[in-house]
C-alpha cells in the first residue's frame, strides 16, 4: 500500500508535465493544485505507512523467532540425554544463536526486502504497459534472463551457504568447550595448539564466507547487466518511435521514470536472496534437530497414568526391573536381561568396579535411558506411562557432576521445587549441612554463584545438590556416587540426613565407599552387567565373595594407621 | 541478572568505531578503493538522467536519428560500466572483510585464552559466545554495506546536490529545505538507538547462556523433571528480547517516516514549483524531467541513511561489547604464554631469585623443593573487606616429598593448588619452586614443570592418546602413553572401540567420571613431571581401581615433589606428611599418626566420629 502511495507520487509528476503545464499556461491552476496536494497527502501518507509497516512487520518477526527459539529450546529439552550425548552443547548453541540469527536477518530485511521487490516489479510493470504496451512488454521480457540468474544464483549460493552454516557451528564448539575448559587448557599450555586448531576452523568459515560474498558479486554484475542493457534497449526503440511520432514525448519521459525505478530493486533482491539462501541453510539445520525425535518420550495424554494413592505412612514406593535388558544402539549389550525388585523403604547399596553397569541400572529408573526389552515398574506402574511431573515426584537422580545454573544459591537448589519457600530451601540446607558455608557467603542464599565471592568449591556444589534433592522429595532417590567430593565428616552429615530426612524412601545409592554401604539395607555387587551378589551387608561380609574382599580392603584402608 | 555488569560506557560511536582500525589496516587499501569505485558507480548512476534528458531535449525531439543512437550507445556504456564497477566493489571486499572477521575471532579466542580464570569465573562463557560470533557478523557487515555506503551515499547526495543547484538553483533550495530538521530528528532517535541495541545484544548474550546452562545441566533438568520450568525462564528472556527488539523497531520506523516523508514532500513542492516555471517558459520540460529524474535518483540514498545510521550504531555497540572483553588484562607478570617477556616484579619487592635454577645440591631440603612463603590469597573481584580465602601460609614441602593437603569442603584447598601453576595470582608472599620465585617464571616453564590432574576431569573433543599426552613435551609417544596409562590403571581405553585412537571429549564418546578422573591422572603424569599437583585424584574411583592407582602412584611419587589434596584416610596414604588447611592458614603439618593422635579437627575429618553427637542432634532438629 506504501508503495502504492509513492508510486502514485510517479504518476502525480506525469500528470504534472502533461497535462499541468499546458493548463498553467492556460492560467488553469487547478490540476496543478490537485497534483500538490495529491502529492503532500502521499508524502504525509509514505511516511505513516512506512512506520506503520515497520513496526507492524518487526512485530510478526519478533513473534516467529520468538516461537522458533522457544520450539528449538523445548525441543532440545524434550530430547533424551543419549541425545546430549551425541549432540554437542556447542551445535545445540548454534543452532539457537546464529542460526536463529541468519533467520532474523531474513525476516527483517529479507522479507520487507521482497515484499517492496514484488510488488514494485508488478506495479510498475502494469504501468509501463499502462503507459505504452511495447515498452511495457519489452521491459517484462527482461524479467527472463533476470529470473534465470537468480535461479542459477539460488543453486550455487545454497551450497555455500550450507557449508558457511557448518563452518560457524564448528567454531562455536571449539569455543565453547575452550571456555569451559579453560583450567586445564592453562595448566596444560594448550593456548597455542588450540590458537592453531581454531585457527584451521575459523580459517574455513572464512572462506566460505568469501565464497558466498564473491557469488553475490558475481550476481549483482549480472543483473545489473541485463537491466542497464534493456534500459537502453528501451530508451532507444522508444525515442525511435517519439521520432516516428507513434509516442508522445511525455508518455517517454515517464516510461523512463518508472524504467529506472523498475530495476532498482534489483540490488534489494540480491540482498534478499543472500538472507534467504543463508536462512535456507540454517533452516535446514534447525529442522534437523527439530526432527530428533525424543527416544524416551512422554507418554500421550491418554496414556498416562498416575501413581496409586501410597497405602503405607511411608512415602516410599516399590521399584521393580522386569525383565529387564539394556544395550546401546550401535549393539553393545551393557545390562543382559534382569529381574530385580526393591521393596519400598529399602536403602540398596550398588557396588561394583567402574564399567560394571552401576550407573545404567540408575539411568534406566531414573528414565534417562528406557530399557531395550522390559519394563521399569514403580509401585507397578510402567515409568514410561508416567507424565513427567509425576515420574519426578516419584524418582529424583542425583549425581556426581553437581552442575549450578546462573542464579543465586537459593534458586539453584529450588530447581528441586520451585515453588518452595525460603524456609523450606533452608531446611533442606540445614539438613544436608550446606547451611553454614551458605551463610559464610557474602550474600547468604542471595549470592549469585557467578559473580563476586560466589565461588563454590566442589564438596559445596554436592552438598547444594543434594539439598535439591532432599527439596524434592522424591518416593525413590537415587544417588549415583554423589558424595565423591565430601570429605567424610560431609558424607557423614549427608548419611545422617539420608536417616532422617529420607527415612521410609526407597533409596538406591551408588558408591566407591563402602562407608555408605553401612547405612544401606541390602548391596548388590555388579559385574560386568549382571549382579553378581545380593544380600544384607552383614551377609556378604561374612560370605566369601568379592564384597567381602572388598570390605576388608576398605577395613584396611580407613584403619590400617 | 545475568547480564554483563559493565554499564555501557558514555563513548561516542565513532570513537567506538574507530577502534576496529588496527583490524581494518590491513585491508584498508583494498576497502578505500572499493568505496571509491562505489562513488564512481553512483555517480555512474547520476549520468542516467543527464543522458536522458539529453536525448529527450535533443535527438528525441529535433528526429535526430544518429543522435539517438549515440545516446542509446552512451547509456549502454554508462551501463555496462555501473554493472562492472558493481560487481568491482564487491569482489574488492569479499576476501578481506572475510578476513577481518576471522582475524577479529581468533584475536577475541586468543585474548580470553589468556585472560586470567578469575575472569572467566565471572563471564558465563554465552556472553563471550554471542560476542565472538553475531557481534562480529555484525562488524563485517558493517565494513561490507553501512561503512562503505555511508561515504558513497554521502558523496552521491552531495555530487547530487551540486548537479540539482546546477540544473536550477531555485529547485535546489526547495530540495535541501529539509534536510536540517531531518538532521536533528535523526540525531534525536539515532541516541535512542544505541541505547536499545546494547541492550538488545546484550540480552543475545543472556540468551545464549541459558541455553548453553540448559545443555551442560541437561542431567539435572531430566532429573528433577524441569525442562518446563527451564523453558518458561527461557521464554520469559526471549519475551524480553523480543520486547527490546520492537522497541528498537518502533525507533527505526520513526527514523525511517521522517527520512521517507520529508524529502518526498520537498520533492512534491519541487513538482509543483518547476511546473508553474515550465507553464511560464522559465524552464524546459526537459530539464525538469531531468531534475525530477536525479532528485529521484537520490531517493534511495537519502532513505538509505536511515538505517545505515542505525547499523552504525549498533556495530558501534558491538564493537563496545568486544573491546570490553580485549581490554581486559591477560595474566600478567612474567611472561604472558605468548612469550612476550615482561618487567619482572615479585609481589614483595624481593629480587627475583636469578639463576638459581638449578638447586644443585646445596642445600636441598632447606630450599629446594615446592614452597609457600607467607602466602596470602584473596579473589582480585573479592570485596576489600573481606576476608583473605588464604593467609599466611607457609608450607614446605621437600624435594621428592609427597605432602597430602587436608582441610574441610571449603577450606581453600583447591584454591591453594590453584596457586602453584598460577592458575591464580598470589596476592601476598611468595611461592617457590626449587628456590626460584613463580612469579620470576615464564608462564610456559612454570607449567611445564608442575603438572595438575583437576577435580573435575576435563577432556577435549581429541583421542584418548592426544587427551593424554597433552601433559608431555612435543615427541612424546607410545611408550610414555602406555606408562601413563598403566600408572592411572586406566586400561580400560583397550576395550574402548579404538582403543587409544577413540574420540572421546564433548565431540565423543563419553566416559564416566571415574574413567575420566583415570585418565586426567595419566596425563598429569605421562610427562614426568618434577612437580605435581593432584586436586583429591581418586575420588570417583572404586575401592579397588583406587588401590592399584595408589600402588602405581607411589612409585611415580617416590622421586616427584608432590602436593595432593585428600580427603580420605586412602588417599592420605600416598603422602610421606600431611599438612592441615584450616582458618585460611596451614594449621598442623605432620605424619597421618602424629596429626591423627594430636588434632582433634585432622581427626574428626579423617574418620567424622569426634563430633558425631553434636551433628546428628542438630541433623534430627532439622529433620523435623
Amino acid at each position: 500500500m506504501q508503495l502504492a502511495v509513492v508510486q502514485a507520487g510517479r504518476c502525480l509528476s506525469r500528470t504534472a508535465i502533461d497535462r499541468g503545464v499546458p493548463a498553467v499556461r492556460a492560467d488553469d491552476y487547478g490540476p496543478l493544485t490537485a497534483v500538490a496536494v495529491g502529492y503532500l497527502l502521499c508524502a504525509g501518507a509514505s511516511g505513516a505507512l512506512q512506520y506503520a509497516f515497520i513496526v507492524a512487520s518487526a512485530r510478526v518477526n519478533q513473534d516467529v523467532l520468538l516461537d522458533l527459539r522457544g520450539r528449538i529450546f523445548r525441543h532440545a529439552q524434550a530430547l533424551s540425554v543419549d541425545f546430549h550425548e551425541r549432540y554437542t552443547s556447542g551445535r545445540l548453541i548454534s543452532r539457537s544463536t546464529t542460526d536463529v540469527e541468519s533467520l532474523r536477518e531474513l525476516l527483517s530485511e529479507g522479507l520487507q526486502e521482497l515484499i517492496t521487490v514484488l510488488l514494485s516489479f508488478v506495479y510498475i510493470s502494469v504501468m509501463l504497459l499502462w503507459l505504452d504496451l511495447g515498452l511495457g512488454a519489452l521491459a517484462v521480457a527482461s524479467f527472463v534472463p533476470l529470473y534465470l540468474l537468480v535461479r542459477l544464483y539460488q543453486r550455487r549460493a545454497g551450497v555455500m551457504y550450507r557449508n558457511r552454516s557448518t563452518a560457524i557451528a564448528a567454531v562455536i564448539v571449539k569455543f565453547a568447550e575452550t571456555m569451559n575448559g579453560i583450567r586445564p587448557v592453562r595448566a596444560f599450555r594448550r593456548e597455542r595448539v588450540n590458537d592453531a586448531e581454531f585457527a584451521v576452523l575459523n580459517r574455513r568459515h572464512e572462506r566460505s564466507n568469501g565464497d558466498a560474498i564473491l557469488e553475490m558479486a558475481r550476481y549483482v554484475v549480472g543483473s545489473r547487466l541485463v537491466a542497464n542493457i534493456a534500459v537502453a534497449g528501451i530508451v532507444l526503440w522508444g525515442a525511435h518511435r517519439v521520432a516516428d511520432g507513434g509516442l508522445a514525448l511525455g508518455v517517454l519521459a515517464a516510461a523512463v521514470l518508472y524504467l529506472r525505478r523498475l530495476y532498482d530493486p534489483i540490488d534489494r533482491l540480491g540482498m534478499f536472496l543472500n538472507s534467504y539462501q543463508s536462512a535456507a541453510a540454517s533452516l535446514e539445520k534447525v529442522a534437523g534437530l527439530l526432527a530428533q525425535t525424543p527416544t524416551v518420550p512422554e507418554p500421550d495424554a491418554s496414556a498416562a497414568r498416575e501413581l496409586p494413592a501410597s497405602e503405607s505412612e511411608h512415602p516410599g514406593r516399590e521399584v521393580r526391573f522386569d525383565g529387564v535388558r539394556f544395550a546401546y544402539r550401535t549393539g553393545g549389550e551393557v545390562l543382559p536381561r534382569f529381574d530385580l525388585a526393591l521393596p519400598a523403604g529399602q536403602t540398596v547399596a550398588v557396588v561394583g568396579s567402574t564399567g560394571a553397569g552401576k550407573s545404567t541400572l540408575a539411568k534406566l529408573l531414573a528414565r534417562f535411558y528406557d530399557p531395550t526389552e522390559g519394563r521399569v515398574l514403580l509401585d507397578g506402574v510402567d515409568l514410561r506411562d508416567l507424565p513427567v511431573t509425576e515420574l519426578r515426584r516419584g524418582v529424583v537422580m542425583v549425581t556426581q557432576e553437581a552442575f549450578l545454573f546462573s542464579g543465586t544459591v537459593a534458586e539453584n537448589i529450588a530447581i528441586g521445587r520451585p515453588d518452595a519457600t525460603r524456609e523450606e530451601i533452608e531446611h533442606a540446607a540445614k539438613a544436608i549441612g550446606a547451611h553454614d558455608f551458605i551463610t559464610a557467603l557474602p550474600d547468604g542464599y542471595d549470592t549469585d554463584v557467578r559473580k563476586r565471592g560466589g565461588r563454590i568449591s566442589a564438596g559445596q556444589r554436592q552438598l547444594v545438590a543434594f539439598a535439591r534433592a532432599l527439596l524434592a522429595d522424591p518416593a525413590v532417590l537415587i544417588l549415583d556416587e554423589a558424595t565423591s567430593s565430601l570429605d567424610i565428616p560431609g558424607e557423614r552429615a549427608v548419611q545422617r540426613a539420608m536417616h532422617t530426612v529420607l527415612r521410609g524412601r526407597t533409596a538406591v545409592v551408588i558408591a566407591h565407599r563402602l562407608s555408605t554401604v553401612e547405612i544401606a539395607d541390602r548391596v548388590l555387587v555388579m559385574e560386568r552387567g549382571r549382579i553378581v551378589e545380593d544380600g544384607s551387608p552383614a551377609e556378604l561380609i561374612d560370605g566369601s565373595g568379592s564384597f567381602a574382599d572388598l570390605h576388608r580392603a576398605w577395613r584396611e584402608s580407613v584403619v590400617s594407621f | 541478572m545475568l547480564a554483563s555488569e559493565v554499564p555501557a560506557k558514555g563513548r561516542s560511536t565513532v570513537r567506538s568505531l574507530l577502534r576496529l582500525w588496527p583490524y581494518v589496516r590491513p585491508v584498508r587499501t583494498r576497502l578505500i578503493t572499493a568505496a571509491v569505485v562505489a562513488v564512481i558507480a553512483s555517480c555512474t548512476g547520476l549520468l542516467f538522467p543527464l543522458v536522458l534528458k539529453w536525448m529527450v531535449d535533443g535527438p528525441v525531439a529535433d528526429g535526430d536519428e544518429a543522435g539517438v543512437w549515440l545516446g542509446a550507445l552512451l547509456l549502454l556504456l554508462l551501463g555496462v560500466t555501473e554493472a562492472l564497477l558493481f560487481g568491482l566493489r564487491r569482489w574488492l571486499v569479499a576476501r578481506p572483510l572475510a578476513s577481518v572477521e576471522a582475524a577479529m575471532r581468533a584475536d577475541l579466542f586468543r585474548h580470553l585464552q589468556r585472560l586470567p580464570v578469575a575472569f572467566h569465573d565471572r563471564w558465563a562463557s554465552g556472553q563471550l559466545l554471542s560476542r565472538g560470533t553475531t557481534d562480529l557478523m555484525l562488524l563485517r557487515m558493517f565494513l561490507a554495506f553501512p561503512l562503505t555506503f555511508l561515504l558513497v551515499n554521502g558523496a552521491t547526495i552531495v555530487v547530487g546536490v551540486i548537479i540539482l543547484l546546477g540544473q536550477d538553483f531555485m529547485l535546489g533550495l526547495v530540495l535541501l529545505a529539509p534536510v536540517a530538521p531531518m538532521v536533528i530528528v535523526c540525531a534525536y532517535y539515532e541516541g535512542r538507538y544505541s541505547a536499545v541495541a546494547r541492550r538488545a545484544q546484550d540480552q543475545v548474550g543472556d540468551l545464549t547462556t541459558v541455553v548453553e546452562e540448559s545443555v551442560l545441566g541437561i542431567r539435572i533438568i531430566k532429573g528433577f523433571g524441569r525442562h518446563r520450568s527451564q523453558a518458561r525462564a527461557f521464554r520469559e528472556l526471549s519475551h524480553t528480547l523480543r520486547g527490546t527488539e520492537l522497541a528498537k523497531a518502533r525507533i527505526l520506523a520513526a527514523i525511517y517516516a521522517v527520512i521517507m516523508s520529508l524529502p518526498e514532500a520537498a520533492i512534491g513542492a519541487a513538482l509543483v514549483l518547476g511546473t508553474v516555471r515550465v507553464a511560464d517558459g522559465g524552464l524546459s520540460a526537459g530539464t525538469l524531467v531531468a531534475f525530477l529524474s536525479t532528485a529521484l535518483a537520490l531517493r534511495w540514498p537519502v532513505e538509505s541513511i536511515g538505517f545505515l545510521l542505525a547499523m552504525t550504531q549498533e556495530s558501534a555497540t558491538a564493537t563496545e561489547r568486544y573491546f570490553e572483553v580485549m581490554d581486559a588484562e591477560p595474566e600478567g607478570g612474567a611472561s604472558t604464554v605468548g612469550g612476550t617477556k615482561a618487567a619482572v616484579t615479585p609481589e614483595d619487592g624481593a629480587p627475583a631469585v636469578g639463576g638459581t635454577t638449578a638447586s644443585d645440591g646445596a642445600a636441598p631440603s632447606e630450599a629446594g623443593g615446592l614452597r609457600f612463603h607467607d602466602v596470602e590469597f584473596r579473589y582480585p573481584d573479592a570485596p576489600p573487606d573481606a576476608p583473605p580465602v588464604l593467609s599466611h601460609v607457609d608450607l614446605h614441602i621437600h624435594p621428592g616429598e609427597t605432602m597430602a593437603l587436608v582441610g574441610a569442603t571449603g577450606s581453600g584447598k583447591t584454591t591453594l593448588t590453584a596457586l602453584v601453576p598460577r592458575l591464580h595470582e598470589v596476592s601476598g608472599g611468595r611461592i617457590t619452586l626449587d628456590s626460584e620465585d613463580i612469579t620470576a617464571m615464564e608462564r610456559e616453564r612454570l607449567r611445564a614443570l608442575v603438572a595438575v590432574a583437576f577435580e573435575e576431569p576435563t577432556l577435549f573433543s581429541a583421542t584418548v592418546g592426544e587427551n593424554v599426552l597433552m601433559g608431555a613435551e612435543d615427541g612424546a609417544g607410545e611408550a610414555e602413553l602406555a606408562r601413563a596409562l598403566d600408572v592411572a590403571q586406566a586400561d580400560f581405553v583397550h576395550a574402548l572401540p579404538q582403543g587409544t585412537d577413540t574420540q572421546v571429549g564433548e565431540q565423543g564418546l563419553s566416559l564416566s567420571g571415574g574413567q575420566r578422573q583415570r585418565l586426567a591422572l595419566a596425563r598429569a603424569v605421562v610427562g614426568r613431571p618434577r612437580f605435581l599437583v593432584l586436586d583429591d585424584p581418586l575420588s570417583a574411583l572404586d575401592v579397588h581401581t583406587e588401590a592399584l592407582v595408589e600402588a602405581a602412584l607411589r612409585r611415580v611419587l617416590a622421586d616427584t615433589t608432590a602436593l595432593v589434596v585428600a580427603h580420605r584416610p586412602s588417599t592420605v596414604q600416598l603422602a610421606d606428611r600431611v599438612a592441615l588447611l584450616s582458618g585460611g592458614r596451614v594449621a598442623a603439618v605432620g605424619t597421618h599418626q602424629e596429626l591423627l593422635r594430636e588434632n582433634a579437627e585432622y581427626a574428626w575429618l579423617m574418620s567424622g566420629a569426634e563430633t558425631t553427637e553434636t551433628t546428628d542432634a542438630a541433623a534430627e532438629e532439622a529433620a523435623r
